[in-house]
């Protein structure tokens, strides 16, 4: 039976149980994710995006828990399974790319070794002949085959990180979940590495969720864009839509950042110092607001340019206002 | 393996320096180091013995650096001397037989300990919060805070004088020949298990401890979540993905504890009056005894800086980054 | 700095730990003062405990429970100097080492690792053998073999902050080398500080015990080691007579532990990793669920 709709988070919510009481990370997020598409979840460090990541593997570490909502994957809540099928999930059917390749690699192991092991494990196939698919792993990633005994020190980060997006796919996973692969990589090496993606994904077909803090690079890459900020999803669209139309203030500010190459002012187009006054970048005044104390009303309201009493007071729904386009403002909303 | 060699040049370093030491030691006291020494026998050593002290220390009338290098010679060509208390036997003969004993007890008492605190240590780590966890800590760091040969004292005391369980000193029965019997074998066992218990018992927990700890903060890491989030069972990550990089630092901290470790093993010989390197020290101070006094010393740093490097070559057999130079 | 002391405040162990050397020290400080002298033959020698003598008597007749309590000032004004002692060596080489760097780092830090190495024991005993018995003899001796380790790890910490935003800063600004080590580096080690100071303490009480236990301290001067060296001579264990070294070691220990206590307080502080979360356990527990591997679920609301 196939499902069109890979993945629906509904309202979901984490907590942190500390000693000062809960912490709420996220809080009440819902999104879908369908089959093929890319779709991006955008938001600074500390808005709860590789929270949710990690919640739907079930690997936040205490004092984290899931204490609302469901998260349904080909049909089945995964807060219903028990540890068996979780592990089962992992890696087959749901794999996780993080960021610095540096950390995320085991020092004392060769990386062929780590290949096999997700392989062996899932697959019962002999030692041999998940070496021969680790091997054939790296070819697809254009590594030479023959690093199948190098360590994790001896390889660059962009070979890191490649490395590690073959033992996700090593096993052809349905739902690839990538957390700033690209991040801790120099600019030439993560274009590489993100053509590789693209490429991967147009051979083998498998859903991403891709998540960054860089919002030109999701824009780039993704089908859908999930905007978050302070743990709640303030917009979600179609990535052009998003592009031209956005529409949350956040999302405004955070697209008024990129410093533009093409100076529209200038007769030439190219402005690189020369004709015309150079644009204005404007930053987003004020700072994410602690999780712990978090403003009530809508969570972006102090820093808002366009903010009004019942913004204050009343946390805004996600509400859609065009195709395809949902937005949590109330200023929208009339 | 550059690495190794270059630990090598520094392990042969201290090796001087250590003999240097005690060539120095006994040439700082105040006064006339001869004079003072032999005055402290009250003139009870006939002339051969007082010969042999004069030629063990390179006492003579040359100058110093004269007196260094004979001294170097010597032991170059490992001749420690002449034992006062043992006249006429030769101090590397006295501490031949204890070296045997002091092996055989702290080297398989060490290895028993650290083996078994480091898979505690694991255990208590994997199950944060479990019983293990709570209680393991406060009663190791209790158990560990009392001194080496107190509880030696205290063990002897209790299982062997008071219930009798073990013999109460020396390696083995003295009515038992010394050949590969089975009653001679198991005398040897007896006599061992209680002062081999005290290591243990007294360094388990700090073994514990470290591997807890150094095992929380790897099970931080990135690559610990990944290999979670590739299926992999508890168990395997536990091994192969935790505990395997915690032993790193884990084998570094054995390595720089070996000192500390054979000090306290020599303590608890002291106590069971087992016939090691620690019973001869004692004795040979009691006696005065100077060349064997120096002849131990000597062979305890140096077994200590041997035992350093053969850590050192673990490290790098168990560290790829090490093999290569780097660190 | 005072962020810390706040939260020791609210550490069961670090509490428990200062408890117990509140009362040593508070033993050490007045305790001589009610028992008289501790080396006067009082009763019969090696009569267990009674109400006359709580913790009956020596081998030579004296008072167990008076040397116990005279052997505390002893004992812990010397361990606790030569600690201060070894961490303040260990400090200054460490951070000179550590914040110049270069030869200089080299040759200190050669110089402290053969000190590291050299076993401590066989070292204390050839110097303590040749040299006049006594306290400070021994204070010397620990102070000579003890100071490499507290070095190494102030070295350690001093390098890491040389090359901090604020040092490089001050570096920078063309400040006083002398003044940024004072000013900047050590307000920021003082938690690495204590606990080095309480480490050196620990090893420090524990291997003067032993030497003097070994009968290389001053064996007519009461102390802990020289107290247990007494019982040892006497035959205590023969004897049966475990009233004579029983209590000594139990507070060697208990001071020990306190230390120990205090120290795993701040190192639990450094490092929050290493904190267990209980209120997250309890709210499992009370769910019917223990922590495990993967993330729980929670649904009941609680508010």
């Amino acid at each position: 039976m196939m499902f069109t709709e890979l993945l629906r988070v509904e309202d979901l919510r984490v907590e942190y149980l500390t000693e000062a009481g809960r912490v709420r990370v996220v809080d009440d997020v819902s999104f879908t994710l369908r089959r093929g598409e890319i779709l991006g979840l955008a938001g600074e460090s500390g808005s709860g995006k590789t929270t949710i990541a990690l919640a739907i593997l079930r690997l936040l570490k205490a004092p984290a828990a899931i204490t609302g909502g469901r998260i349904l994957f080909e049909g089945r809540d995964i807060l219903d399974l028990d540890e068996v099928e979780l592990r089962r999930m992992r890696g087959r059917r749901i794999a996780l790319v993080t960021q610095s390749a540096m950390n995320a690699l085991n020092p004392v192991l060769t990386i062929g070794e780590q290949l096999a092991d997700a392989i062996i494990e899932h697959e019962r196939v002999t030692r041999f002949r998940a070496r021969e698919r680790a091997r054939e792993q790296l070819q697809v990633v254009g590594i030479d085959p023959d690093r199948v005994r190098s360590y994790p020190h001896e390889l660059s980060g962009g070979m890191r990180q490649r490395v590690v997006i073959a033992m996700a796919l090593a096993l052809s996973p349905s739902l690839v979940l990538m957390d700033e692969p690209t991040t801790a990589l120099d600019v030439v090496i993560q274009r590489d590495i993100l053509v590789e993606i693209a490429k991967l994904r147009d051979e083998r077909g498998f859903t991403i969720l891709f998540i960054s803090h860089d919002l030109s690079l999701l824009l780039e890459m993704c089908t859908r864009i999930g905007v978050l900020y302070a743990g709640r999803l303030v917009e979600a669209a179609g990535a052009r839509s998003l592009a031209e139309k956005p529409k949350h203030p956040y999302t405004e500010g955070l697209i008024r950042c990129f410093p533009p190459l093409v100076n529209r002012a200038a007769p030439a187009g190219l402005h690189f110092g020369r004709a015309g006054p150079p644009p204005r970048l404007v930053g987003i005044g004020g700072a994410p607001p602690d999780p712990r104390d978090p403003p009530p009303g809508c969570h972006f309201h102090p820093r808002c340019a366009r903010c009004v009493a019942v913004c204050r007071t009343t946390e805004p729904a996600l509400i859609t206002v065009a195709k395809d386009h949902e937005v949590a403002c109330h200023r929208l909303q009339s | 393996m550059r690495y190794l060699l270059r630990r090598l040049a520094f392990y042969l370093l201290a090796a001087w320096a250590s003999i240097t030491l005690a060539f120095v030691i006994p040439r700082l006291m105040p006064g006339d180091p001869e004079a003072t020494m032999f005055a402290r026998f009250h003139g009870k050593l006939d002339p051969q013995a007082m010969a042999a002290l004069r030629d063990t220390f390179g006492f003579s009338d040359e100058p110093m650096w004269r007196q260094y290098i004979s001294y170097l010679g010597h032991v170059a060509s490992g001749d420690l001397g002449v034992s006062v208390s043992y006249f006429p036997a030769r101090v590397g003969d006295v501490i031949a037989t204890g070296m045997v004993w002091t092996l055989f007890l702290a080297g398989m008492a060490v290895v028993i300990a650290y083996a078994l605190g480091t898979l505690l240590g694991i255990a208590a780590a994997w199950r944060r919060g479990g019983w293990l966890d709570s209680i393991g800590p406060p009663l190791f760091v209790l158990v560990g805070a009392f001194p080496f040969f107190w509880l030696a004292m205290l063990l002897l005391f209790l299982f062997g004088f008071t219930l009798g369980w073990t013999p109460v000193r020396h390696a083995y029965d003295s009515r038992v020949s010394a050949e590969l019997s089975l009653s001679f074998v198991w005398s040897v066992v007896t006599h061992a298990a209680l002062p081999a218990i005290t290591i243990v018992v007294a360094t388990v927990g700090s073994w514990m401890l470290d591997m807890r700890n150094t095992m929380v903060s790897i099970l931080g890491e990135d690559y610990i979540t990944m290999a979670h989030a590739k299926g992999l069972p508890p168990r395997r990550v536990m091994f192969r993905y935790a505990a395997r990089n915690a032993l790193l630092p884990s084998v570094t901290s054995f390595g720089m504890a070996l000192g500390f470790l054979l000090s306290g093993s020599l303590l608890t010989e002291i106590v069971f009056s087992y016939p090691g390197q620690g019973y001869l020290l004692i004795q040979a101070v009691r006696s005065l005894d100077y060349p064997l006094i120096q002849g131990l010393f000597l062979t305890i740093t140096l077994a200590v800086l041997g035992a350093n490097f053969l850590v050192d070559i673990v490290y790098v057999w168990l560290d790829p980054r090490a093999r290569r130079g780097q660190q | 700095m005072t962020g810390v002391i706040n939260q020791l405040a609210h550490n069961r162990r670090a509490l428990v730990g200062l408890a117990i050397l509140g009362c040593f020290a508070l033993l050490a400080l007045v305790g001589p003062l009610f028992v008289g002298d501790p080396t006067a033959m009082v009763a019969r020698p090696l009569s267990p405990p009674s109400w006359d003598h709580w913790l009956g008597t020596t081998g030579q007749g004296q008072d167990v429970l008076a040397q116990t309590i005279a052997g505390a000032r002893t004992t812990l004004v010397i361990g606790f100097t030569v600690g201060f002692a070894q961490v303040a060596i260990g400090a200054l080489v460490g951070t000179t080492a550590g914040y110049v760097g270069s030869r200089v780092d080299d040759a200190l830090s050669l110089v402290i690792n053969i000190f590291l190495i050299m076993p401590g024991l066989p070292l204390m005993v050839i110097v303590a053998a040749y040299m006049p018995t006594g306290s400070i003899t021994i204070a010397l001796v620990l102070v000579a073999t003890g100071w490499a380790w507290s070095a190494r790890v102030i070295r350690a910490q001093a390098m890491s902050l040389r090359d901090r935003d604020f040092v490089l800063a001050a570096r920078l600004a063309g400040e006083n080398p002398l003044r940024i080590v004072t000013h900047e580096i050590v307000p920021n080690m003082t938690s690495l500080l204590a606990s080095a100071f309480i480490g050196a303490t620990i090893y420090a009480i524990g291997a003067e015990v032993a030497l003097e236990f070994l009968g290389l301290g001053d064996v007519s001067a009461v102390s802990w080691g020289t107290n247990l060296y007494w019982a040892s001579n006497d035959s205590a264990l023969l004897t049966g007579a475990w009233w004579t070294f029983v209590p000594t070691g139990t507070c060697v220990a208990l001071v020990g532990s306190a230390l120990a206590l205090v120290n795993s307080a701040i190192d639990e502080i450094g490092n929050p990793r290493l904190r267990t979360e209980h209120a997250f356990e309890d709210e499992l527990r009370a769910a019917g669920m223990s922590p495990g591997l993967s993330t729980p679920v929670l649904r009941r609301e609680v508010d």
